[in-house]
């Protein structure tokens, strides 16, 4: 569990996270959600320790990042995993090279161990085949993928994903949502997930986390969503006429967000 | 302020030199990289380096005899003066000058790239020391296999001159030859090879610096590597100044 205690981040005078609290479960889905600007990603940020807030906590397990000595966050950075918006794989490394790599930097495994604990991954992902092709040989969601088999290669014990459906079309979102959303609930990871995708906020948001404009307006789940009061959030996520329509047949029909916005699974392949 | 931008600039690069040489993580992959750096950065320029040499080699040794047309110049002059130019300044500070812009470039563009695609980002988050995993084996490589190409264009730029007193009927071959081995100070291409490692410093470090610390797209890549080959020629020049002094 990471616990985030009254934290406050500014920028040349300029404070972007107000006084933020938040609770990130583990084996569960955390999304954190909000417009560009609200402080989403400097969260996220703070919380794998790019950035280091004014004040505040954040405690990973009941241990605070920010009273951590460096050899302390370097060990606590390998129960890590991180999936970038732009997926960041090594452009110069195959598929099995990027989901190497951290097991070649922090284990003590022979090659072949690697190697297979590499291909155990890239099959999790259902990459398997392209192992050893270059990310510029990927499409936007295979290289997400690719990015995720790295990210849990050192069995993390948290995962932040920061915008993973970004550049994806529809489909591909569900399917790298999916994954997560089964990687989180097979491993007992805590998955902390910055995104805009209402799909995904209306999917697998376990717990959410709303921000506006640098403060927590608004904490609950996919389902809770529905009968949420605050503005800001409802302005947010109900935007498009398509998101009210849905929001007053759920709330007219008694349903819940698993029964609206859940995808069919035998409609596609992964 | 662009004196104070100067300052804040040399004060960052040695805070970025101190987490470059630090100890690596894991020293068979340093080993692996450094080795892989000197093929890329070092036996990849060995072909720009012969090309390069053996022409200025040539147009050096055609200058030297048109502009000595004194009768009272001994018959060694041209070879002299061509050799003593090749090994005191071209085949180590012109070297570098070049070799500034096609290496100082791709390894700013390299790890500028890196930079603004998040991926140095997700080395720091995996908890690896990104500045000593990246510029360390670049530096250690460059600075190692430098020698080779100073080496090399001494002996091509040779080759040049010899080429055009052998194809061409500017100089005698035996003229030429005889300049070349009059008066011949070793020294002069120890300093050449000394001056060279410094140059290949500069050269690496001050590409990886700039990389490193883009900031913005594609366009502060362009920028930043414009920037490491415009800095790194001036520090080339400026320290060439410095160890003439301090060496000759």
């Amino acid at each position: 569990m990471i616990e985030v205690k009254n934290v406050t981040k500014s920028f040349e005078g300029k404070t972007v996270l107000h006084d933020v609290s938040a609770d990130f479960y583990t084996g569960k889905t955390n999304l954190i959600i909000g417009q560009s600007g609200s402080g989403k990603t400097v969260l996220m940020k703070s919380l794998v320790g790019l950035l280091r807030p004014e004040q505040g906590q954040i405690l990973f397990d009941g241990r605070d990042i920010l009273q951590m000595k460096p050899g302390e966050m370097k060990e606590l950075r390998k129960e890590i995993g991180m999936l970038f918006q732009g997926s960041a794989l090594f452009d110069s490394e195959t598929v099995l090279g990027n989901v190497m790599f951290p097991l070649m930097m922090f284990t003590s495994m022979s090659y072949a161990e690697q190697r297979d604990r590499a291909m155990f991954c890239i099959e999790r992902v259902n990459l398997g085949g392209s192992e050893n092709k270059y990310p510029s040989e990927l499409s936007g969601g295979m290289q997400k993928r690719a990015a995720i088999a790295r990210a849990i290669s050192l069995n993390p014990k948290y995962l932040f994903c920061d915008e993973p459906n970004s550049g994806l079309d529809p489909r591909t979102s569900i399917l790298i949502d999916d994954l997560l959303s089964d990687i989180t609930h097979e491993y007992g990871i805590t998955t902390v997930i910055n995104t805009h995708d209402m799909n995904s906020v209306l999917g697998i948001g376990e717990n959410i986390i709303f921000l506006n404009k640098g403060h927590r307006e608004w904490v609950g789940d996919m389902h809770k969503i529905f009968s949420a009061t605050n503005q800001a959030l409802n302005d947010f996520v109900f935007a498009t006429d398509l998101f009210q329509e849905v929001k007053e047949y759920i709330v007219r029909n008694g349903h819940t967000a698993h029964g609206s916005a859940r995808r069919n699974k035998d409609n596609y392949e992964i | 302020m662009s004196l104070f931008h100067s300052l804040a600039d040399l004060g960052q690069y040695c805070i970025f030199m101190g987490k470059v040489f630090s100890i690596p993580d894991r020293w068979k992959v340093f080993g692996k990289r450094t080795v892989a750096e000197i093929s890329k950065l070092g036996v990849d320029s060995i072909p720009l380096v012969l090309i390069i040499s053996i022409f200025i080699g040539a147009v050096i040794t055609i200058q030297m005899k048109l502009n000595s047309t004194s009768p009272f110049l001994p018959s060694y002059t041209v070879g002299l003066a061509t050799r003593e130019i090749i090994l005191l300044e071209f085949s180590n500070s012109i070297l570098c000058l070049i070799l500034a812009g096609k290496v100082g470039s791709n390894i700013t563009s390299e790890i500028g790239t890196m930079r603004v695609t998040e991926q140095i980002d997700a080395l720091e988050i995996m908890g690896v020391n990104s500045a000593n995993f990246l510029a360390l084996p670049k530096i250690v490589a460059f600075v190692v296999f430098m020698p080779v190409l100073v080496i090399l264009c001494m002996g091509t730029s040779f080759v040049g001159g010899l080429g055009v007193a052998y194809f061409t009927e500017i100089i005698s071959y035996t003229q030429l030859v005889e300049g070349f081995q009059t008066l011949f100070i070793e020294w002069y291409v120890w300093y050449g090879l000394i001056k060279s490692l410094f140059f290949a410093f500069i050269i690496a470090s001050v590409a990886c610096y700039y990389g490193y610390y883009v900031k913005g797209g594609a366009l502060q890549v362009g920028a930043a590597s414009t920037r490491g080959v415009v800095s790194s020629s001036i520090l080339i020049l400026l320290f060439d100044v410095l160890l003439t002094k301090v060496l000759l």
